[in-house]
């Protein structure tokens, strides 16, 4: 399936952008990895002993693989309200970047900040890496319904393996529960890898894995902040000398 | 299974909006309210960006190297094996996730099974 070209009536109503939205979750391996990553956390919710229903909200409101996988881990194995609610909040920084540089993709001169309030929920790894892929061949007054779209599929897809995962989790070995798990670092990081175009994103993606266990080492509770910081400062610095030199 | 075991209680829905939800949203809505007037092309967005990404690198690395639940039984040495086995398909293949993220898991399946 390829999106109609930009000057197709096919993009006159925000209707048919949302269904193209709908449709390119279709287009993209990122949807398969999501659904087994989610069928992971709803396996893991119930081991931890949480319900369905607590899973799909999560799963809704959260709407992030890495903090949702937090968030159960660190309440499962006994962790405090706060503790829980500091680990969720320093992984969800990344959102704030995710959303600032995504927002200005789909946004017009006219439009108003309560019209995006939706695709900046929907913002996450997955969105983000696939708005810059797929909005290039959106015009630019559909965006917003195209994202809405695109968001919406790839929630139900993974309230769906929620259910498949929560009700699996009963005949799951460890094995397999192991690899379903270590599926969520390999696709967040072959898929960030694969949208690094620059010298300054794999700097800041390689660095900030390997500072990772020297910030941990620290024990202040902000590992992932700290490493990010200053792994995501190193790279920005790699790119402004590269600019300065040219 | 029950309904009310599918259901669960009104307490845990609550710890799961003041442990998740809001922790969470509050980054997104921050985004849309500071980012409104920020460009494009803007040197402070290439800085956002890369900081973006390298906590993202932050939360592969903490899965891999402190896991969580099941993946705790794998050994350290096949997690950092397997992740460095779906690198190299993934370099290999020209930047194929499927490839990666393949190799990776039939590296530390296949590692597990070889252990016993």
């Amino acid at each position: 399936m390829a999106l109609p070209p930009l000057d197709s009536p096919q993009w006159q109503s925000s209707w048919r952008a949302f269904a193209w939205g709908l449709r390119s979750i279709t287009q993209t391996i990122l949807t398969i990895v999501l659904f087994v990553t989610y069928l992971g956390i709803g396996a893991l919710a119930h081991d931890t002993h949480f319900s369905l229903l607590w899973a799909l909200a999560s799963t809704l409101f959260v709407w992030a693989g890495p903090a949702q996988i937090i968030l159960i881990t660190t309440l499962g194995s006994g962790a405090t309200i706060i503790q829980s609610a500091i680990a969720v909040t320093v992984s969800a920084i990344r959102l704030f970047p995710m959303v600032v540089s995504v927002l200005p993709l789909m946004r017009t001169p006219t439009t108003k900040r309560r019209e995006l309030i939706f695709a900046a929920h929907l913002t996450a790894v997955t969105l983000w890496v696939e708005c810059h892929r797929f909005l290039p061949q959106v015009p630019r007054e559909r965006r917003i319904a195209f994202v809405h779209g695109l968001g919406c599929g790839l929630v139900s897809v993974c309230l769906c393996a929620n259910t498949v995962g929560y009700f699996l989790a009963a005949n799951l070995t460890q094995t397999l529960g192991a690899a379903i798990l270590l599926l969520t670092p390999l696709s967040f990081l072959f898929s960030t890898a694969r949208n690094s175009r620059e010298v300054a994103d794999i700097v800041a993606l390689g660095l900030g894995i390997l500072l990772y266990p020297l910030a941990a080492k620290m024990n202040s509770g902000l590992d992932i902040l700290v490493s990010g910081v200053v792994a995501g400062t190193i790279a920005y610095g790699v790119h402004w000398w590269r600019e300065v030199r040219a | 299974m029950s309904l009310a075991q599918l259901s669960g209680d009104w307490h845990a829905l609550a710890v799961l909006f003041v442990a998740g939800v809001v922790p969470n949203q509050i980054w997104r809505m921050l985004g849309l309210w500071f980012g409104g007037g920020i460009d494009e092309g803007s040197e402070l967005l290439v800085w956002v960006r890369a900081v973006a990404t390298a906590i993202l690198a932050g939360v592969i690395a903490q899965i891999v190297v402190e896991p969580p639940g099941a993946l705790a039984s794998v050994p350290d040495a096949l997690r950092y094996g397997a992740v460095g086995a779906g690198l190299v398909a993934f370099l290999l293949t020209r930047r194929s996730i499927f490839a990666g993220v393949v190799t990776g898991e039939v590296f530390m399946l296949a590692g597990k099974w070889w252990l016993g």
